[in-house]
């Protein structure tokens, strides 16, 4: 069976791969693109921690066909940081000690980015809503919706 | 293993792909056919996707709803005109999972899930398929009834008509993880009122049954009833009727059996 060819735009970066029929669009990152940010958890769209954006919006790589993000834009944890510095996010992860396994904390992270994309300044009932797809076995989320809201309130260390 | 992925510019053009192919799949949001390959389905070959602007229309601005096959729940939530179908919404997954599942493919998720269609159930929707002998439509209670056969259509659009009221259509999910978990059951209930009369009721079961049923007897004790104490309690008592709940992980059949009557006289009385 032939090879599908694939170009979309990786962290602001244009990339051209090719997958075979039925790839999904985690296993493209990972495996053809050396992207190790996103993580494979159950499979199933349970555990949101292979989330990615596209086009800005939440999804789960793991669900998503690679060829449905031909011309598109991805986003994942790897193009989240700015140069050598943390991006606000990861710093008030890092504070907030809101990452023990860090497992689920690509996820996380990405979740909570198009949160604060689209909602600044978002409540505690907001911040719990946006990652409720993302399942975190170790820290019971209270440091990580902490972590959240203290990015969003400007309170990273620098 | 390797599937065939076939692109299509129209709806009826993958709806002819669709059904000369046993082994073939229609692509929607992805949460259920990436799913099923990420598990290892070797039972589907060909994955069928259709671009027709047609399958992600929203037209909500009459007193007959319509929802393209394609829509997703985030679209639902973002739209102001279908207020009344933002708690079923809501409902589903985290966010992400709003962002991909559809509305077509939520008639298709297998229990525990599928609460959209639940209250699609309750709002007596009609589907518009294509299949290979051209496009009908299908009352949803039809459709969900042969939906193992369903597999070679290609569902188009969903339609109800609005409720008349805010209050005469309840929805309810119950899981045992908030704010997102697998429904333990759904409920859906649609009672339009008519000189003080409950008068068309309707009432929908999710994880009751292997697919969304109507809670007949229920419906039956509520209609040309006023919506009071009494009725309530013989609609709650006849729950339980032609339903047969089977065991998962969220809960077991009797546990189902036990709480449904619980849980509709909730939704009736409207406590939280």
């Amino acid at each position: 069976m032939s090879k599908i060819p694939l170009q979309f735009r990786h962290n602001g970066r244009d990339v051209a791969i090719f997958v075979d029929g039925g790839t999904n669009l985690l296993v493209a990152l990972r495996e053809l693109i050396g992207d190790m940010t996103p993580k494979f958890g159950c499979g199933q769209g349970g555990c949101g921690t292979c989330s990615v954006l596209i086009d800005g919006e939440l999804h789960l790589s793991c669900l998503t066909l690679a060829e449905t993000v031909a011309g598109r834009s991805v986003e994942t944890l790897d193009g989240m940081k700015q140069g050598p510095n943390l991006h606000p996010l990861q710093r008030a992860f890092a504070d907030n000690f809101a990452a023990q396994c860090g497992y689920c904390t690509p996820g996380m992270l990405m979740a909570a980015k198009a949160l604060l994309d689209r909602n600044p300044s978002p409540s505690r009932d907001e911040v719990v809503e946006a990652i409720s797809g993302n399942i975190c076995r170790c820290t019971g989320y209270e440091p990580i919706v902490n972590a959240i809201l203290a990015a969003a309130g400007g309170r990273v260390s620098a | 293993m390797a599937v065939t992925i076939k692109t299509f510019a129209n709806a009826s053009e993958a709806a002819g792909a669709l059904s000369s192919d046993r082994s073939a799949r229609y692509l929607g949001g992805g949460t259920l056919v990436m799913r099923a390959l990420n598990e290892g389905d070797v039972s589907i070959s060909t994955i069928v996707r259709a671009q027709d602007q047609a399958l992600t229309r929203i037209d909500a601005s009459g007193p007959r709803v319509t929802l393209g096959a394609g829509v997703t729940f985030a679209r639902v939530l973002a739209e102001r005109d279908l207020a009344f179908l933002h708690a079923p919404a809501r409902s589903i997954g985290g966010p992400a999972v709003r962002n991909m599942g559809t509305v077509g493919g939520n008639l298709f998720a297998p229990s525990p899930y599928g609460d959209f269609t639940v209250a699609l159930l309750a709002l007596d929707a009609t589907v518009a398929v294509q299949g290979g002998f051209g496009a009908r439509d299908i009352p949803i209670e039809e459709f969900l009834q042969a939906r193992d056969r369903q597999a070679g259509t290609l569902v188009l659009s969903v339609s109800c008509t609005r409720p008349a009221s805010a209050d005469a259509f309840r929805y309810r999910k119950i899981a045992r993880i908030k704010p997102k978990g697998g429904a333990v059951i759904t409920l859906a209930a649609h009672l339009p009122i008519s000189g003080g009369r409950i008068a068309g009721a309707r009432v929908a079961l999710g994880s009751m049954a292997p697919t969304q049923i109507r809670a007949r007897a229920a419906e039956r004790a509520l209609e040309g009833r006023s919506l009071d104490a009494t009725a309530i309690a013989a609609a709650a008592s006849a729950a339980t009727e032609g339903t047969s709940p089977s065991d998962n992980a969220l809960g077991s059949a009797w546990y189902r059996r036990e709480i449904v009557g619980v849980h509709l006289r909730r939704l009736l009385s409207g406590q939280e």
